[in-house]
């Protein structure tokens, strides 16, 4: 089992609750709340801690990126992956991922991941996301050909990657007459790539199509099974057998030397909203950002996977009703959450004793080869680094037994798609939903 | 008895819908950026003199997406073929909104093909004063609520879109502003060569704006103005992007006066 | 006077007779790329701009170059996100990133912004339109060249200084919310220098904006002419120019003997050199020069660092054989080696024979950041340190007393512009042209 751990690099603890919650939303916030000491000091915080995780025995980091908002201070998130490559010496770097459509030359991308690989000797793992709806807006990025964009810069990297060149490249969207980097991955053909996502469908049957692992982004855990599943399908489709490798999982767990600590430090983590509040619906669903189906899917379900309940629908009515704004409510409808919260298993606070059984569960119900930690929220850095060593000293080495009691094997032990299955066979599922039947 | 109906034509391998209705000479109605929304008021009063002939756009939903349309004047393109090719030219045509960019592209690509050209709350070209609305960032209900000055008094607007949302309803608006983004995402809602192309169109044309507009704003009237060489400008005091719902008699008489025979 | 570092970090294995038969550097297919050796040497390059530190550089300064390996800093803020975190004093130079090839100014201002606050401050950010060949790598349109770079550097600034969310509808880019949330460190923003090869309109423009102009390597008189330019124009903006608007950089490298320099320095001639960089159909693509630009290449008959001289534009157009004698070629590069050391554009030698060479060339371009350029070609780690040791022990602290005694503040001690000039005042020298007369330059 791969064991990573995952921060957005938030600005939150410098941030008034009441401009998030005021604003219904991180992304908009003006800018000018940003202070740069304070925001220099912060990025620094977060490398020294990812440079610090190494020590403590994890097996990679991941980073992501957003633009225009303080819920993730990484814009360009290959900024840090450069650091970490040259400042650690085993870690995996994981990017997941790097916002494909919205990034304009997709050949300078793959300059730039060509650079980080070589300077890491190896060890970057790329990833690739349409971008949420508002980086679409924050890089004015046509979210109709987001998908466009996306196979397409996809195609072209792989293929910058892996060709011999010079070549010449007219696509729809994108124009090149020479492509011929001289920077090239160490990894060969081409650094590991694995896909992250938040159950869209077209994704994850995607990421099977070409075999890229699949990471499911503190899903829940019913839909993230039914969504394996569909994977797992797809896969066979495409002749082979799905395993843990094909997989991998992230949630939000608070470790501390007591339980009321650990809970504390869970409820932060609905700081804002959280990722309900990430960016309000007019933001997440530009147009034609969404394939017709999704349409579909929205306006008959819930819109958003972390907001059970609420649909696209009302919240836009609640968007301009123009009502008073009462901040106190707002904040104890977020926090009246918390208890449902840790009994979803979307989050887990505790100590570690409480915490490792109750991950062994999650871990028996979705069986992913690849699991982060995610550790978020306007939390004091004392508290991050005592969360980081107690999870790095006593819940990782208890994974790593359950990873091989279970056969949790990673896409480094096992290349994914590498199990051959013939047509007409009915795959083995890979989640097991009766584990999820006794939650 | 109906008083429109629906009929397909053929334009270069594409099936377009149309809407027609009504009697007498023919008028073009290109409809805007969120979709043709039905027979109103000031569709019954211009039929009692002319035949109201309304293509659907490619890819809002009724007519089917036309992969290589890229940009309004592509759009423009293939809808001055149309009209070639059913002999309709040279015809009057109003335009709403991007629907009036689209008149503006046919006619500085091909005057002739227009005898006259009204252009309501018009998009197309970037205003010196003000900016056209980023609508493309708002959910419908909030655009929506932008086209008109007064939505609570304004019972043709209540008429299309009070009440509860039906999902058919919000994949009909994704798919409008999807294709939307597809044209108008950048440049925005604009074509820069678009005043300049106009500059030599000699064309009857009038401009109706709402002076309570609040998605193009005035500097997209003076644009066309000083483009095209005697354009008009009737303002309809009160309404705002929609004057032909918010106040469709005045509307409807300052039209027919200009398309009057 | 501020002394910096400066490397193209090459990749030092492709056999040259690879770059011969391509006619240039550029467009070398990426097959000779080696990952395993192209790792090493990005460490390796790291690494040393560390040991620059260490030494006492004031500044490392880094570029970028697509598709070619005479550069291997493809996208530089890679590796100036690395030294924000892994140095600690030095500035962080770079000269420049090609604005016009990156098709997304915002992204770029949330990058250097990152950078700049990791480093707690010590961004010098600078601007190119990036060579020519850049342009093809990158499909960024030649004949929009100039309106991209300003349009970008308008817009860059605005990100960094006017609070958002705000619109922004320009000729060649949009961004309808600009609102970046990780802004500079320093205030209002970050210094920028430009480097140049002698495009008076760059040097122009530097003037307006009282940014630095940074010569790269260029011939002493055209340089002493067009500063005076810059300085012409500083007046006519009513300020004095001095050292503080102007920068240096030179390819130096140095040994413990004579005989061991003049070897190991041809490594700047190697493949070609500078002027193997890209072929003249790369070097000037369609719409890439302003018309005056091309008037001027018409009737130039000699070449520039980076520019292209008639002659090899004829070449260009030539159809050429493609044979294994190559010996004719190498020795041209060599006579021309010679030439360039006694024009002073390239300087080799012991820290002895060096040292005369460059007080001479402070004394003539009064610069107020030196900037030495370590060899190209396949020269080892242990001769390039050896170089930068020699000058940093040897030559630094002669150069920085000479640099107090000739009066030459950096742009850093003394904002560039701040001395004020009322119209009609004629003002004062930047180059001493008396000096660089009794050289006799051939």
């Amino acid at each position: 089992m791969h064991i990573m751990w995952f921060t957005e690099r938030a600005y939150s603890i410098h941030l008034p609750e009441e401009e998030v919650l005021r604003n219904r939303s991180f992304f908009g916030l003006p800018n000018k709340l940003f202070d740069p000491a304070k925001g220099a000091a912060l990025l620094n915080q977060y490398l020294d801690e990812k440079i610090y995780s190494e020590e403590l025995g994890f097996d990679g980091v991941m980073l992501n990126e957003h633009h225009g908002t303080p819920f993730c201070l990484g814009a360009v998130m290959d900024v840090e992956a450069a650091i970490l490559a040259k400042t650690t010496k085993r870690l995996k770097i994981v990017l997941l991922g790097n916002p494909t459509p919205t990034v304009a030359n997709p050949l300078r991308l793959a300059e730039e991941l060509a650079m980080i690989d070589l300077i890491s000797g190896g060890r970057l793992v790329p990833g690739w996301v349409r971008g949420a709806g508002s980086e679409q807006l924050a890089n004015n990025s046509n979210p109709a050909y987001n998908r466009e964009y996306f196979d397409e810069a996809h195609d072209l990297i792989m293929k910058a990657w892996t060709q011999p060149g010079p070549f010449r490249w007219e696509g729809k969207h994108f124009h090149f007459r020479f492509v011929n980097p001289w920077v090239l991955p160490l990894q060969k053909p081409h650094p590991p790539i694995w896909i992250p996502g938040l159950v869209s469908p077209e994704t994850v049957v995607w990421s099977a199509k070409h075999r890229y692992p699949y990471v499911a982004l503190a899903t829940f855990l019913q839909p993230t099974v039914e969504l394996w599943n569909m994977y797992t399908e797809a896969a066979a489709r495409e002749g082979y057998q799905a395993g843990p490798e094909n997989f991998g999982y992230m949630q939000p767990i608070f470790v501390a030397e007591n339980q009321a600590r650990a809970e504390e430090m869970g409820k932060r983590f609905l700081f804002g909203g959280g990722f309900s509040n990430f960016a309000r619906p007019e933001w997440m669903f530009p147009p034609g950002y969404n394939s017709k189906e999704a349409t579909r899917r929205l306006a008959h379900q819930f819109a958003n996977p972390n907001q059970p309940g609420k649909s696209i629908m009302a919240a836009e009515t609640e968007a301009d009703s123009g009502a008073s704004f009462d901040f106190e409510a707002a904040r104890r409808a977020i926090y009246a959450d918390y208890p449902q919260w840790q009994k979803n298993y979307q989050m887990i606070a505790g100590t570690p004793k409480n915490v490792i059984p109750k991950l062994r569960k999650v871990l028996e119900v979705l069986r992913p080869g690849v699991f982060s930690f995610w550790l978020d929220g306007p939390i004091p850095a004392a508290d991050r680094l005592s969360c980081l060593r107690l999870l790095g000293q006593e819940v990782v080495p208890a994974l790593r037994e359950f990873g091989k009691e279970l056969e949790l094997v990673d896409p480094f032990e096992r290349k994914p798609g590498s199990r051959p299955l013939a047509s007409g066979v009915k795959p083995v599922a890979v989640a097991q939903p009766e584990a999820l039947a006794s939650l | 008895m109906a008083l429109w109906n629906e009929e397909t034509v053929r334009v270069g391998g594409v099936d377009v819908t149309a809407i027609k209705g009504g009697s007498g000479e023919p008028v073009l109605v290109l409809h805007d950026e969120l979709g043709y929304p039905g027979w109103m008021t000031w569709n019954q009063r211009l039929a009692e003199q002319r035949t109201l002939f309304v293509p659907l756009q490619p890819g809002f939903g009724r007519t089917p997406r036309v992969e290589w349309l890229r940009n309004y004047r592509d759009l423009a393109g293939l809808y001055v073929r149309m009209l070639h090719e059913l002999r309709l030219e040279p015809i009057d045509v109003i335009g709403f909104s991007a629907g009036a960019f689209v008149a503006a592209e046919m006619a500085a690509s091909d005057p002739h093909i227009f005898k006259r050209m009204v252009l309501v709350g018009p998009m197309g070209i970037k205003p010196e004063e003000g900016e056209i609305l980023d609508f493309l960032s708002l959910t419908v209900r909030s655009h929506l609520r932008a086209t008109v000055a007064d939505p609570e008094n304004t019972p043709e607007f209540g008429a299309i879109y009070g009440g509860e949302m039906t999902p058919a309803q919000f994949e009909a608006f994704e798919d409008a502003r999807t294709e939307t983004a597809r044209l108008g995402w950048e440049p925005f809602m604009h074509n820069p060569s678009l005043p300049h192309l106009l500059n030599g169109v000699r064309l009857p044309t009038l401009i109706v704006w709402g002076d309570r507009d609040g998605v193009v704003p005035r500097g997209c009237v003076d644009g066309y103005r000083a483009a095209i060489e005697g354009a008009r400008v009737a303002e309809i005091k009160g309404a705002g992007h929609r004057p032909e719902i918010e106040d469709s008699a005045a509307f409807a008489r300052v039209v027919k006066d200009f398309l009057k025979p | 006077m501020l002394i910096g570092y400066f490397t193209e970090r090459p990749y030092r294995w492709v056999p040259e007779n690879e770059v011969f038969r391509n006619r240039a550097f550029y467009g070398v297919s990426n097959r000779f790329f080696d990952p395993e050796k192209g790792a090493e040497d990005y460490n390796y390059f790291l690494d040393e701009n560390c040991y620059a530190e260490e030494l006492g550089f004031d500044a490392v300064a880094l570029n970028e170059h697509h598709g070619t390996p005479f550069c291997m800093g493809s996208v530089m803020n890679v590796e100036a996100a690395i030294l924000a975190r892994i140095t600690k004093k030095v500035r962080i130079v770079l000269v420049g990133n090609p604005l016009p090839v990156i098709k997304h100014p915002l992204r770029m201002a949330e990058e250097l912004a990152e950078i700049d606050l990791i480093s707690r401050g010590r961004l010098v950010a600078g601007w190119v339109r990036g060579a020519g060949s850049e342009q093809f790598f990158n499909h960024a349109n030649p004949a929009f060249n100039r309106e991209l770079f300003n349009e970008a550097h308008d817009f860059i600034i605005q990100a960094w200084t006017r609070p958002g969310p705000w619109r922004y509808e320009g000729k060649h880019f949009s961004y309808l919310q600009v609102n970046p949330w990780a802004l500079p460190y320093q205030k209002p923003y970050p210094p920028m220098w430009i480097p140049g090869v002698l495009s008076p309109e760059t040097v122009k423009w530097c003037a307006e904006h009282r940014y630095p102009y940074l010569g790269l390597g260029t011939a002493l008189g055209p340089t002493c002419d067009l500063w005076d330019y810059y300085a012409d124009e500083a007046r006519k903006l009513g300020y004095q120019a001095g050292p503080e608007n102007f920068g240096y950089l030179i390819p130096v490298f140095l040994a413990e003997t004579e005989d061991r320099a003049q070897e190991l320095g041809k490594g700047f001639i190697y493949g070609g050199g500078q002027s193997a960089f890209s072929r003249p159909e790369h070097t000037l693509p369609p719409g890439y020069n302003s018309k005056d630009a091309i008037r001027r290449l018409a009737k130039q008959p000699g070449g520039s660092w980076l520019g292209v001289s008639a002659d090899k534009l004829r070449q260009g157009s030539e159809v050429r054989k493609d044979n294994d004698d190559y010996d004719g070629i190498r020795q041209k590069l060599l006579a021309s080696y010679h030439n360039a050391q006694k024009n002073l554009t390239i300087i080799v030698g012991t820290p002895k024979s060096a040292l005369p060479k460059i007080k001479t060339l402070l004394e003539i371009l009064r610069p107020g950041v030196f900037v030495v350029f370590n060899v190209q070609g396949p020269v080892s780690n242990q001769d390039r340190m050896t170089s930068m040791r020699l000058f940093a022990q040897e030559l630094m602290p002669a150069l920085r007393e000479y640099g107090k005694e000739l009066g030459l503040p950096d742009s850093l001690g003394k904002t560039p512009g701040s001395v004020k000039l009322n119209s009609g005042v004629s003002r004062t020298p930047v180059v001493d042209r008396s000096a660089l007369s009794s050289l006799h330059l051939v």
